[in-house]
């Protein structure tokens, strides 16, 4: 086994190309009795006080006076809303109000994200219901009052009348009406490049799939919670609990209650899980905004696990339709996909992008020279949908990779094979894919996918697998392997910024518009920070989701955090580094040049004399003191990091899966991940990240469904409902993290590493479990549950 | 109906007045303001709640807080000897156990039980115990590590003294 795996038990080892140091550019090599953090799989910041049980989620803070507010929802998935009579709740005691939508009258619904766009607009969700609910949740109306408990029973004495209509669940059944003269399909999104009808004319052969994936979502184990408060004498309106994008959040929210962003700040607490679906702008986070105002005091709503799994955002539901036309040597001339995207009840922050992003990445890292896609954005009476962490590529690797595995089939070409002749080399880099998204226009910035293809498959020790998967079927055990290639994207731009200081004590302050979702943030901040300024990483605090302290920032989510904040802080660090330099030369009375900054101290390098703390200089550098002479005052910088484009990381995923024929129960024994991430600045929190990643694709492939029957009644509201994976299900995930290709984007090479977990896995298990029963092409969708399974094979038998 | 009771928490006494209704995860947070232990399902399914109730692991939103009256209760802010780490809880940083740390004082709690038996727990009796609770960001890898090693760490302490 290569020395670059991780199995259980063992520090992430990563494959680095050379046995050079990883020192940072603009800096001088690592000192040697303290090793440059980068690279380094150092311990977190953010643990100490998580473990000491003082860590503070929304839940755990209050304020003095506060109220709490609780929802009435929709019971039904679609029905005209006649009234509210709210009269028995306000008159028990302790309510204080009972809003509905004509209390909201002039607050728009919750915008899209990236601006207004004509055909979604008319789509969107308002704060509470106005004439028609559309899901079961729906919120309706709100209640506040002076303890939880008590809006929580106002609440049931809630009464609503409802008309039923017409149920819609499924995303590719005839058009519905969303309201009067807006059918359920507000946009289809088509993409492509090449001559399509040329390459399926030339075809040696074609294969034709309708793969669908289910849906299932983040599942955070806190769920959501929000606090508003105003504070009239300074009038700001505080919002408590934010989450992943607190800036572009401010500025929204800003606009629907008409307020300056100077006059309403956001506030990250501790956040008990993202992926994707915490931190998005909910009608409950304007409602408590709105009640602080007028109600003259704190607002608190914390969502309970019903509500969780019945209006938090829900994803990956799609249903896809494509062919391929294949040369007779297994070149894949061309991919024609149509799909149906199951946006449940309203457009929400994301608009149509997880459609977009899953045309734009199906075509993975093959060469593909013709491709065509069209995708149909439909809206059902569902919770509606958003983001999961890979979204549109989690989807967009189980059908490309499923379809791979058809065409191996339908040639007599081994898998492998096949995706070797397909796969773009390292010459063709970068590769411009020839598609755009919203986002980007796609170009892959640099990779080696034949290597890490090789790679993975020298480190799982191939045939020796096959070998012995075959000879476990020879004693009658189900098992067997599959495996999914696939190209991540991260790094989404446009620009970052980070602000770092130093004290007089030497502690450095790195203060960013980056937020954190639980994935080690503050410690990778402050590795890059510590690593390019030459100080202790632990000496480094990193200041982060509060709008008060800077006025930019970019968040934490679509992989963007390490690569776009961590440029912006190398750049920072820089800045800073050149200012101490500057100032210890002229206190030392020596040239820049000779100098250095070690462990937080400016040095004559080739001296053992103590040098000068870092304090120091940044005291000299106060505004008061004369050694500053004309320099500009401070020990701080700001720094910026602008990027044209993201890059794109890549993997393979290999899944060996056992299945029990009588019960149908697949189990994934062993899985293993390569993945090239550029550069990895904590390999254990790359690591982290990554077997994380594969636990809740395992759910996703096996386990999670958020299932409706045809009245559009949600059937998973629990946790005893919807499967979250337990240790009991994940079997010892191995991971292989390689640098084989930095990224030539940005100054330190890295590449973003949250995805890489989840974005296969579907794909991998899927094959692995048609190898198992030893029938191809047998898993067309996903989560396979046991009783899907049973009949796939039922249906052999039959 | 409030009830005036009494909790023993970490040894302190606690006196506080409560509806029979209340669970013992809610007075713990909202009553005796020791916000370390964690709702995630208020269902008995995530773990996220578990402290120790004379000894035993407990999911502390099944239980009222009314019927914990009389016991010794330990959660996870009473884990630490000051400034000094309870080896589960150094266990969980060195082998990065948590991200998000929302599971995190569940699985401590869990652990603490398991491991203050007599003996050390096999890694199948392990692996069985650790399954019953939740972790939505680790995939579990990273504490399975954590509470071996803060076992063989605990176990060889006993054994020596
Ligand atoms: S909150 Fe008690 S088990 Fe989930
Ligand atoms: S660390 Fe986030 S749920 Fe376990």
């Amino acid at each position: 086994m290569s020395a670059a795996i991780a199995a259980a038990g063992e520090t992430p080892v990563v494959d680095r190309p050379t046995e050079a140091p990883v020192a940072v550019p603009g800096t001088t090599a690592p000192h040697n009795d303290r090793p440059d953090p980068f690279g380094q799989s150092v311990t977190r910041l953010e643990d100490l006080p998580l473990v000491r049980g003082q860590g503070r989620f929304a839940a755990d803070l209050s304020f003095p006076h506060q109220l709490h507010m609780r929802m009435v929802r929709s019971p039904v998935a679609h029905a005209r809303l006649l009234g509210v009579d709210a009269s028995e709740a306000l008159a028990m005691r302790g309510v204080v109000a009972v809003w509905t939508a004509q209390d909201v009258v002039g607050i728009p619904c919750i915008p899209l994200r990236e601006g207004p766009s004509v055909e979604l607009d008319p789509y969107l969700q308002p704060i509470l219901a106005r004439d028609r609910v559309r899901y079961v949740g729906d919120p309706v109306a709100a209640v506040f009052a002076t303890d939880p408990f008590i809006a929580e029973d106002a609440a049931e004495r809630v009464s609503l009348d409802l008309e039923s209509l017409p149920v819609l669940t499924d995303a590719t059944a005839a058009l519905g009406e969303f309201a009067p003269g807006l059918p359920t399909q507000p946009t289809t999104i088509r993409k492509g490049y090449g001559d399509i009808e040329a390459a399926f004319a030339k075809a040696a052969c074609t294969v034709e799939l309708e793969l669908a994936t289910g849906r299932h979502s983040g599942v955070p184990l806190e769920t959501r919670g929000a606090i508003g408060r105003y504070d009239a004498a300074r009038d700001v309106l505080e919002l408590h609990g934010a989450a992943k994008v607190p800036h572009r959040n401010r500025d929204a929210l800003a606009r629907m209650l008409g307020r300056s962003p100077h006059a309403i700040h956001l506030f990250e607490l501790h956040v008990g899980g993202g992926f994707g679906v915490r931190g998005e702008i909910y009608p409950e986070d304007v409602l408590v905004l709105l009640a602080a105002m007028r109600l003259e005091r704190p607002v608190k709503w914390i969502e309970d696990r019903y509500e969780a799994l019945m209006t938090t955002n829900q994803s990956r539901e799609q249903v896809h339709r494509v062919r391929a036309a294949v040369a007779a040597d297994g070149f894949v001339l061309a991919m024609d996909d149509e799909f149906f995207h199951d946006q449940g009840a309203y457009v929400r922050t994301h608009g149509d992008r997880v459609a977009d992003m899953t045309a734009g990445i199906l075509p993975g890292g093959y060469v593909l020279p013709a491709y065509r896609v069209t995708g149909h954005y439909r809206l059902t009476n569902k919770t509606p949908a958003a983001t999961y962490r890979a979204p549109g590529r989690f989807e967009s690797s189980f059908v490309r990779e499923r379809l791979f595995d058809a065409i191996a089939q339908r040639m007599g070409i081994d898998p492998i094979e096949l995706r070797r002749r397909n796969l773009i080399r390292p010459e063709q880099m970068p590769f411009p894919r020839g598609i755009e998204t919203i986002e980007d226009n796609i170009v892959f910035d640099s990779g080696d996918y034949p290597l890490l293809l090789q790679k993975t498959l020298d480190a799982l020790d191939w045939p020796r697998l096959q070998a012995d998967l075959q000879a476990r079927r020879a004693q009658g055990e189900a098992v067997g392997v599959g495996l999914a290639c696939f190209v991540e994207k991260s790094g989404l731009g446009p620009a970052d910024g980070v602000r770092i200081t130093v004290d007089f004590t030497g502690a450095v302050e790195v203060v960013t518009g980056g937020a954190s979702v639980g994935q080690g943030f503050e410690t990778v901040v402050a590795q890059i920070c510590a690593s390019t300024l030459g100080v202790d990483y632990r000496r480094v605090r990193v200041v982060h989701g509060r709008t008060d302290r800077i006025q930019y920032g970019v968040g934490a989510h679509a992989g963007r955090a390490t690569v776009m904040t961590g440029s912006a802080t190398h750049n920072a660090a820089l800045r800073v580094r050149a200012k101490a330099l500057d100032m210890a030369a002229s206190m030392l009375g020596c040239a820049i040049e000779g100098l250095d900054i070690v462990d937080g101290r400016v040095i004559r390098r080739g001296d053992s004399g103590p040098g000068l703390a870092l304090g120091d200089v940044a005291s000299a550098l106060a505004p008061t003191a004369r050694a500053r002479g004309e320099r500009e005052p401070g020990l701080t910088a700001e720094g910026w990091y602008e990027t044209p484009s993201m890059t794109y990381p890549y993997g393979v995923h290999v899944a060996v899966v056992r299945v029990d024929r009588d019960t149908g129960a697949a189990r994934v024994e062993r899985f293993f991940v390569g993945y090239d991430v550029g550069r990895a600045v904590n390999p254990m929190l790359v690591e982290g990240q990554i077997v994380g990643g594969v636990a809740q694709g395992i759910g996703g492939a096996l386990l999670e469904e958020f299932a409706y029957d045809e009245n559009g009644e949600p059937l998973a509201v629990t946790l005893a409902d919807y499967l979250l994976p337990t240790l009991d299900d994940i079997p010892p995930v191995e991971v292989m993290i390689t640098e084989d290709a930095p990224s030539p984007l940005n100054p330190l090479g890295i590449k973003g590493a949250g995805e890489a977990g989840i974005n296969g896995v579907g794909a991998a298990i899927a094959a692995a479990i048609d190898d198992a029963i030893g029938q191809p092409g047998a898993v067309t969708r996903l989560p396979v549950t046991p009783v899907r399974l049973k009949a796939l094979l039922r249906q052999r038998a039959g | 109906m409030k009830h005036p009771i009494t909790l023993t928490i970490n040894g302190h006494r606690h006196e506080v007045e409560v509806e029979p209704r209340r669970t013992l995860a809610d007075v713990i947070r909202e009553e005796c303001r020791l916000t370390g232990t964690h709702v995630g399902c208020e269902h008995g399914v995530c773990g996220a709640c578990t402290v120790i109730v004379d000894g035993d692991p407990v999911r502390a939103c099944l239980v009222f807080a009314v019927q914990a009256e009389g016991a010794q209760i330990r959660t996870v802010e009473g884990l630490a000897q000051g400034s000094q780490l309870h080896p589960l809880q150094q266990a969980f940083m060195d082998h990065h156990a948590l991200q998000c740390g929302f599971c995190t004082p569940g699985f401590l709690m869990l652990s603490t039980a398991l491991l203050e038996r007599p003996d050390p727990p096999s890694d199948a009796e392990l692996q069985e115990a650790l399954s019953s609770n939740l972790c939505r960001c680790t995939g579990y890898k990273n504490i399975v590590l954590a509470v071996r090693a803060a076992s063989k760490a605990m176990h060889a302490t006993s054994g020596a003294a």
